[in-house]
């Protein structure tokens, strides 16, 4: 047996897995989608149908606002970390990252521990505070494992950055925040696009957390999962899925291609 | 204008802090607490972990026979792929590793509905195990085939192998004696991530499952929904003690991988 012959024999198993369940899968879907009583004008029928364009509206608004929040509280708290050795500091560390593999019914069970019904926030405060089975339920779960996600990111890069730089231009006078601004942030951006690319594309993909907390909200996963299950609108079913794929699958690509790492999964 | 400049920051960090932690707390007593109205006053119980145990140690167990299967599967399929992938980089081999990593970009609901439309109809290999089996191996995979790629890439592989080759070692041979041994810590690292993510998963979990066939985040699921909110975080509790140790193996399997690739 030659070095080649082993070689694409080592290929094989991966291959025939990879196309049996992931290629010809795709593709049925993708064909699915079209073969409704709308044909492939099901694609338009998603923008001009109200509820389906109002959910992708949605969805993308509540994606955004994840995505903004994880941003700055995760490179504060990122930035602080990297620069400031103190006791406590891995505890800290540790807890931030600690999410990373809740999946994302049980990120929406923390959430209606802190915002539901009998939560603390509704005993803790007088009046009615709850909000977890709200759009803001929503954010601050999707914002819950967000949170690490970007951190590590974040980090990552911040470690990278030469330190003389910074003392450079304070040396120049600079104030902390023209260093912030003129230094540090133009080092991070492509970590901080990545970042935001994956918390964008990991919320609009978010399942489980929108399961938990609400089934009368209307985001993408929620509107597929019910027109699969309750409608029986296969054709619809798989017209949302190809468009959320197709977002999040691109989004991920520009964030991999600016630094090299995915760390997308749950949600 | 500079202490508060400086103090902002932890802050946050404390604020971040606090809002993860915070609920798991909460869960963790709340699981352990006679009555979760009543406070800790009411008590401490193992009551409600000893109920979860007697309504839900079928989706525990199932749990761990997936995650354990999952990472067999993927150990055969993504060990010798890393290394033919390793062996001839090229377009080729990056276009093979980012389409596998699909699953990573696409939502696990939509590649469910993929998975269900083309096999659903197959009774038999539709209601066993095996199907949510391989949503979790097409979840996973990417990551053990990165994790012994990384590795596999970083160190002088080639030089490696022609040396047992001059001895005589045969391809599968010197797979076995050389690039195994050589990988290890990357597929280390790949093998927690996959027991990891495998117990964890849900997206895809959630519709490729039968009612028989309920797994731990599914089980989760169907707790928060119908039972007391003592049971429910009990049960939880039991994940984060699953998981808690899973993950914390994987950061350090992973940042040892890493240090090798630097």
């Amino acid at each position: 047996m030659t070095r080649d012959t082993f070689t694409l024999l080592c290929l094989l198993p991966l291959a025939i897995f990879t196309l049996a369940f992931l290629a010809i899968p795709i593709a049925r879907l993708v064909l699915a989608s079209g073969e409704g009583v709308d044909g492939w004008a099901i694609y338009l029928k998603i923008l001009q149908t109200p509820r389906y364009l109002s959910t992708l509206v949605q969805t993308v608004l509540v994606s955004l606002a994840t995505t903004a929040a994880a941003l700055i509280i995760s490179t504060t708290a990122g930035l602080y970390l990297v620069r400031n050795r103190f006791r406590g500091r891995n505890i800290l560390l540790s807890i931030l990252t600690l999410p990373l593999a809740f999946p994302g019914v049980v990120v929406g069970f923390m959430i209606i521990l802190l915002g539901g019904r009998q939560g603390l926030f509704n005993q803790m405060l007088p009046g009615h505070w709850v909000f977890a089975y709200s759009v803001t339920g929503l954010f601050l779960g999707y914002l819950y494992f967000s949170i690490p996600r970007v951190l590590l990111t974040v980090m990552a890069a911040a470690e990278k950055i030469d330190p003389s730089l910074e003392e450079a231009a304070r040396t120049l006078g600079a104030p902390p925040w023209r260093i912030m601004l003129d230094v540090l942030l133009p080092a991070l951006a492509p970590a901080l696009i990545a970042a935001g690319a994956i918390a964008f594309a990991t919320a609009m993909g978010a399942f489980g957390t929108a399961f938990t907390l609400a089934t009368d909200i209307d985001v993408l996963p929620m509107v597929i999962y019910t027109e699969f299950t309750l409608s029986a609108n296969i054709a619809m079913a798989s017209a949302l899925s190809v468009v959320l794929g197709l977002v999040t699958w691109v989004l991920l690509l520009i964030a991999r291609s600016l630094s090299g790492t995915t760390v997308a999964a749950g949600g | 204008m500079t202490r508060l400049t400086k103090a902002l920051p932890l802050l946050v960090t404390l604020l971040a802090c606090a809002f993860l932690f915070v609920p798991i707390v909460m869960s963790v007593l709340a699981g352990l607490t006679v009555n979760y109205f009543r406070g800790l006053s009411s008590g401490l119980t193992l009551r409600w972990v000893g109920e979860v145990w007697a309504l839900y140690s079928g989706s525990i167990f199932l749990s761990i026979q997936l995650a354990l299967a999952c990472l067999v599967v993927t150990l055969i399929l993504g060990v010798p792929a890393a290394y033919a992938l390793a062996r001839r980089p090229g377009r080729a081999s990056r276009v093979l590793e980012e389409f596998i990593s699909l699953p990573l970009a696409i939502p696990g609901l939509a590649l469910a509905l993929a998975l269900l439309q083309l096999y659903g109809s197959y009774q038999g290999f539709r209601m066993s195990w095996t199907f949510i089996l391989v949503g979790h191996v097409l979840y996973t995979l990417p990551f053990m085939v990165r994790s012994v790629l990384a590795v596999l890439a970083a160190i002088d592989l080639q030089t490696l192998e022609e040396g047992a080759a001059t001895l005589g070692a045969g391809p599968a041979r010197r797979f076995f004696d050389i690039v195994v041994p050589n990988a290890m810590p990357g597929i280390l690292a790949g093998a927690l991530t996959v027991v990891t993510l495998s117990i964890g998963e849900f997206n895809l979990t959630w519709m490729l499952h039968t009612p028989h066939l309920k797994t731990l985040p599914v089980g989760l699921a169907d707790a928060y929904a119908s039972m007391r909110l003592e049971v429910a975080s009990a049960y939880t509790l039991v994940f984060f003690v699953m998981i808690v140790p899973l993950l914390m193996a994987m950061q350090w399997a992973s940042a040892r991988a890493q240090r090798i690739t630097e």
